[in-house]
């Protein structure tokens, strides 16, 4: 990163006073000073290696920080203001060949590593960060007054979801940034339900507070885009008084790079990144887009996974395509896809050898999805490798799957209208002697995940289907 | 003292005032609008009875889905053609 302080031309050595290295070659310094006009830097005491006017003090180690000083000592060759070569810690024979100065140091051993610059200093490293580059971020700078509580001063301000939140400084903030090679303004999405633009550094924000490491952040971003967006419907996703809220299903290389879990436990507890990547999308949506219990969510129950619910396919143990793959990207993309559902129901079939038998059993279960007497819904399935290998050991694909489920899916409408079973919910009475789907066509989404041992998979009540409810929404990550 | 960043959007809702409340409902424009929830239309004929009995004119609007904001047409159709406007929200 360029110098907002141009360096002197010429050789110039960087060096501070608590480094062995340095002391060791102080005599070569000033004889360098003396036959080739060489300019010390020194980042702590002023007067090493001498009390003299080629000596800078680089007090506020800005000229250190910028020019990517990471030893001690550094000789660099400036022009016009910017190093051009360097060469770090003491070798005779180097700085001979850097300087074009022979006899360099008689007296001296002929090598001696650095020591750590100051300007890297693991204390100071996230200070400097954020006062020299640090001012491209615009957010509003909030004080907390030093007998204010960190912690309790983010709920005071209603930043939370309830649980602690991470309190977003300027250093968490900046090194969130490094996980994304996007500008920190720019807009990734309208965020409802307050229509407001959200910029990376807004995302940002909200993913340092949710706990997420920076290499989720791509994640979160493609995520927020997801559920931003018109087809996603988070207005009436809030909305609604049903419990309904966005389920984010990674896919792809990325699922591994960042150590998400799609192995046992899921859908639960444990793994940092599943864990914080969907309670940042939640945190955004309240936070920016201004959607909170009590304001425009208007659930009735809600349900424990609008704290934030992400997980990652277990692609690697799938007889089938991935789901992203199923859904038209290549298994060389990451993706996360934001679908709107309910809690999940877990089904249990401990017994069943056959796929056959398995799906019948699995179609039993479905049929009460949100309702028995609700039909045309949508569902995710979070089938878990045991059951997984009945249709692996079949040779079923996904295709088949599907297609042998929805059969014992078809429900009579007159097993469902209003009163029948002396139930008053149910089908309008016009709809009698006729059949219906449990699911519209295309409503039940597939994805391979679960621990290696238990006869169970999991299935998702859905909301209102497309066009009018919500869309099942995939977006490509990418860095 | 620690300073963080402001997670939210920084913007703060515009007030608007609200019109004047009418005195009577004769000879206004009255806006029905039915979110397209279930039995919405049973409590909005019955109140365009009312409505029209007490002088005043109905018109009636649809959202196409209760489970988005009404379009923005919608919502400046009905604001520069009524007086005021009833949205039906319940089943």
């Amino acid at each position: 990163m360029p110098s907002s302080v141009p360096l002197p031309d010429g050789l110039v050595a960087v060096v501070k006073e608590d480094c062995p290295t340095c002391v060791l070659v102080a005599p070569v310094l000033v004889d360098l000073a003396d036959r080739s006009s060489m300019v010390t830097i020194t980042q702590d005491d002023p007067t090493f290696p001498a009390d003299a006017d080629w000596v800078v003090h680089d007090a506020d180690l800005s000229l250190s920080w910028h020019n990517d000083i990471v030893t001690v000592p550094t000789l660099l060759r400036v022009e016009n203001g910017t190093p051009v070569d360097r060469t770090e810690g003491w070798d005779r024979k180097a700085w001979e060949a850097f300087t074009g100065v022979t006899d360099l140091g008689p007296g001296l051993r002929d090598w001696q590593p650095g020591c750590g610059s100051l300007s890297v200093d693991p204390n100071l490293a996230d200070e400097l960060a954020v006062r020299f580059s640090g001012s491209a971020m615009t957010s509003r700078r909030v004080e907390i007054a030093a007998l204010e509580d960190e912690w309790e001063a983010m709920h005071d301000r209603d930043w939370s979801d309830g649980l602690p939140v991470v309190p977003p400084t300027e250093a968490r903030v900046l090194r969130m940034l490094e996980g994304t090679s996007r500008d920190p303004g720019d807009v990734v999405a309208i965020a409802p339900p307050d229509l407001v633009e959200c910029t990376v550094e807004k995302i940002a924000i909200n993913a340092v507070m949710a706990g997420c490491r920076p290499e989720y952040l791509p994640v979160v971003i493609a995520a927020v885009e997801a559920v931003c967006s018109d087809e996603f419907n988070m207005h009436g996703v809030l909305a609604t008084t049903m419990d309904v809220g966005p389920i984010l299903i990674v896919n792809g290389p990325i699922r591994n790079e960042i150590e998400m879990n799609s192995g046992g436990n899921v859908l639960g507890q444990g793994n940092r990144a599943n864990a914080t990547i969907g309670r940042a999308v939640q945190l955004v949506i309240r936070n920016i887009g201004g959607g909170k219990p009590g304001g425009v969510d208007r659930s009735a129950h809600g349900s424990p996974h609008k704290l934030g619910l992400a997980f990652a396919e277990d692609e690697e143990g799938s007889p089938w395509e991935s789901f992203a793959q199923s859904r038209g990207f290549s298994a060389e993309q990451s993706t996360v896809t934001a679908w709107c559902g309910g809690g999940p129901t877990i089904m249990v079939d401990q017994l069943s050898r056959t796929p056959d038998s398995l799906v019948r059993h699995f179609a039993k279960s479905l049929l009460t999805s949100v309702a028995p007497r609700m039909a045309l819904m949508e569902t995710v399935l979070v089938i878990g490798p045991e059951h997984m290998s009945r249709f692996r050991d079949a040779g079923w694909d996904r295709a088949r799957f599907v297609e042998e489920l929805e059969t014992h899916l078809v429900i009579q409408t007159d097993d469902i209208v209003r009163g029948v079973d002396g139930i008053d919910e149910g089908a309008a009475p016009e709809m009698a002697g006729n059949v219906i789907s449990k699911f519209w066509p295309g409503g039940i989404h597939v994805v391979h995940a679960g621990g290696q041992t238990g006869l169970f998979s999991m299935a998702f009540g859905g909301w209102i289907p497309p066009p009018k409810g919500s869309v099942c929404t995939t977006k490509e990550i990418t860095r | 003292m620690t300073t963080v960043l402001d997670p939210t959007s920084e913007s703060r809702a515009e007030q608007r005032e609200l019109v004047i409340r009418p005195e009577s409902l004769d000879g206004l424009t009255i806006g029905l609008l039915d979110i397209s929830k279930p039995r919405g239309d049973v409590f909005l004929d019955r109140i365009e009875e009312r409505l029209t009995s007490m002088g005043a004119s109905v018109n009636r609007y649809m959202k196409p889905t209760f489970a988005k904001p009404a379009p923005v047409d919608l919502r400046h159709e009905i604001a520069t053609s009524c007086d005021a406007v009833i949205e039906a929200l319940a089943d």
